[in-house]
């Protein structure tokens, strides 16, 4: 299932009318996107009120049977939010933080940047748009696919750095958050880690503090990531020493 | 225009539903006899609209409101309302059973669903629900026929997507769409915010 289609399912799944596995996948995808997550919340909301107005008058032998269960059932304790954040630290699931979201915010952003690109004028520039949503659309996929590896970092300088990996999909997408700008006439590298020897894996956008991209190339078995910072255009090997180094634990 | 949201019904004197389940999260018993006044009424109304066998609603609609004892320090409020928090958990146990029981349900019996319409006939006392009612009505009038159809064997009748699909022959990508579709302009008829 491509991540358009997992957009439209906010209503499905709020009326609980996914099948086991689609909901699963689902659930996967709102924890790393916020629109569907908030549109789940107003439609489960809507889909109450649906229930509001079949109500009806229950027995009063009901509210004694239950009045008198709950002497004997003890209460969960409240969730502690887990805070592990340390470096490479795995987490998967919900509670990904704001930096993961935006990324979705950046991939749908993407889907709908399209129809201005098709009314551009110049054909290389639709070319390049169409290469922009190919990408972005990959890159949705792999934020939401099943098997999403999610390893999180904090950076020297306060930057959140994360890897999401999907063997499956043979992929890995980088996201980062308040990224202190590289030094003048320099760009962050992204590398895939082979054992030690780095295969050349994309440039940041040196403008850019936050980011959402997807790795170039394939994982090809790599053991994990580095960051570097590199002339203008990126080198071919790293030319110093790296920012970063995310193992990706598999 | 959006009115404001008015979901804690029925009305019941005394202190509001999200102010008792902060209460009962902290073990009251007496908290939870209150909060089960303002939700057994609508959760056992969907619960049975979903399952249609009283004595099985029932059964479910007394688990439910155990595991809104169980669960309150579950409840987040700031992700929306309490009365929003418990049907969804109503919802979902009775979509559940209803699975579970009836895993090969024939074909026949589905399609006379479609005959039915929700079980808005149930005679309740309070004002506020019949208004509640009336006002689900108005906007379920505001759908398609084919959304309101699609959204009406789901919710109400616990269907997958992939069953009002069938039932309806049509394509899954048209169920999905229309149930969304559906629900939006449910949400903005009503004016929901979460
Ligand atoms: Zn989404």
């Amino acid at each position: 299932m491509t991540t358009v289609d997992l957009h439209t399912l906010t209503g499905a799944y709020a009326v609980h009318a996914l099948g086991d596995d689609e909901r699963d996948a689902f659930e996967r995808h709102l924890a790393v996107c916020e629109p569907c997550a908030q549109e789940v919340r107003e439609l489960a909301a809507t889909a109450s009120r649906l229930g509001l107005a079949v109500a009806t008058t229950p027995s009063p032998a009901l509210r004694e049977r239950v009045l008198e269960q709950i002497t004997t059932v003890r209460q969960e304790p409240p969730r502690v939010p887990r805070q592990g954040r340390g470096a490479g630290a795995v987490r998967s699931g919900r509670g990904l933080s704001r930096f993961v979201l935006a990324a979705c915010l950046a991939a749908a952003v993407g889907f709908g940047g399209v129809a201005v690109w098709q009314h551009g004028e110049a054909r290389d520039a639709q070319r390049r748009a169409e290469q922009a949503q190919d990408r972005s659309e990959r890159l949705a996929e792999v934020l939401a696919s099943g098997d999403a590896r999610v390893i999180s970092n904090e950076l020297p300088g306060g930057a959140t750095a994360t890897v999401v990996v999907s063997l499956e999909q043979g992929r890995a997408a980088f996201l980062a958050s308040d990224m202190p700008p590289p030094p003048e006439g320099k760009v962050y590298q992204l590398w895939f880690d082979h054992e030690g020897t780095m295969r050349p894996a994309g440039l940041m956008d040196p403008g850019a503090r936050d980011t959402a991209m997807l790795m170039e190339g394939p994982l090809d078995g790599a053991s994990g990531m580095g960051i570097t910072v590199e002339p203008p255009g990126g080198s071919t090997e790293p030319t110093s020493e790296p920012v970063a180094a995310m193992p990706f634990g598999v | 225009m959006r009115e404001p949201v008015s979901i804690g019904l029925p009305a019941v004197p005394g202190p509001d539903l999200q102010e008792l389940m902060g209460a009962v999260a902290r073990g009251d018993s007496d908290a939870f006899a209150g909060v089960y006044d303002r939700v057994a009424g609508p959760v056992l109304g969907l619960v049975r609209s979903v399952l249609r066998d009283p004595a099985q609603a029932e059964e479910v609609t007394q688990e439910v409101l155990v595991e809104v004892w169980r669960r309150a320090a579950h409840f987040q409020p700031e992700k929306g309302s309490a009365m929003a928090w418990i049907m969804t958990m109503a919802h979902r146990r009775a979509v559940d059973r209803v699975r579970s029981a009836q895993a090969a349900t024939d074909r026949e019996e589905k399609a006379a669903l479609l005959a039915r319409t929700p079980a808005f006939d149930e005679v309740t006392e309070q004002v506020e629900a019949r208004l509640e009612r009336e006002q689900v009505r108005r906007c379920l009038r505001t759908l398609t026929e084919r959304q309101r159809e699609s959204v009406t064997l789901a919710y109400y009748r616990g269907l997958t997507y992939r069953e009002v699909a069938e039932l309806l022959a049509l394509p899954l990508g048209t169920v999905k769409t229309r149930l969304r579709d559906g629900l939006i302009r449910m949400r903005d008829c009503l004016g929901v915010s979460a």
